[in-house]
């Protein structure tokens, strides 16, 4: 399933979507809000998206997971607003036969969320905040295929 | 013609709305709403560089626009 969500992300609740009888390996991401950023502490971070553009893009990096890897399984769940560090951000959860398709597939998974996926982080420093995003790689309708 | 114009994130802090009604020439292309926007909003990236999606499609710069279309400017994404 492709989820969009202000709650809390339940790891064993992604894994067990990607379940299946043919299953040999199921391969998960946790991205987890970190405390620091180049040197700088982070205090806590805001997430938000585009809707329905985001559902539709993590639909599509799904899609093209499932293009070109033989998966049994595809689950990737975002949370939105207001994190602690620590947290969970995004899980990814990719079921396979063998483990070469997920580990591949997963991995994947998240250098694409990362290039066309339209959501955005804020991080919240003492005394400052800045969006984080670069500008200057920045280029979803031409971006090819990440190579994993 | 009139486009509803979404924005995102640091647009959103730089214009000062998440949403607002441009007016357009008929044809008008997404490379001229982003001329458009960057004009009035002069804190926004040049316009070569603004990311456009269309009714939640990204497109080039060369898409024409059509009356009620609804363009959003997307900053870099920082998902994940």
């Amino acid at each position: 399933m492709i989820v969009i969500t202000h709650d809390e992300l339940n790891t064993g609740q992604v894994v067990s979507e990607v379940g299946h009888p043919g299953a040999g390996a199921t391969v998960t991401f946790v991205g987890t809000t970190r405390d620091n950023t180049a040197g700088r502490r982070v205090l806590f971070l805001e997430y938000e998206a585009y809707r329905p553009m985001a559902d539709q893009q993590l639909e599509r990096v799904a899609d093209e997971m499932r293009d070109r890897w033989n998966l049994t399984g595809v689950a990737i769940h975002h949370r939105l607003g207001k994190l602690e560090i620590g947290e969970a951000s995004l899980v990814v959860a990719v079921s396979s036969a063998h483990r070469r398709e997920a580990f591949e597939a997963c991995h994947y998974s998240i250098d694409r969320i990362k290039q066309i996926v339209p959501i955005w982080k804020k991080e919240f420093f003492e005394g400052g905040e800045v969006w984080v995003g670069s500008q200057s790689d920045f280029d979803p309708v031409h971006s090819g295929h990440v190579v994993v | 013609m009139k486009v509803e114009v979404l924005l995102f994130a640091s647009y959103r802090e730089n214009v000062g709305a998440g949403r607002l009604t441009l007016d357009l020439n008929d044809g008008a292309t997404v490379g001229e709403l982003a001329c458009a926007m960057r004009a009035k909003f002069p804190g926004l990236p040049e316009p070569g560089r603004i990311v456009v999606a269309v009714n939640n499609e990204y497109q080039e710069h060369d898409f024409v626009l059509s009356d009620g279309d609804e363009a959003a400017l997307i900053p870099p994404v920082s998902g994940g």
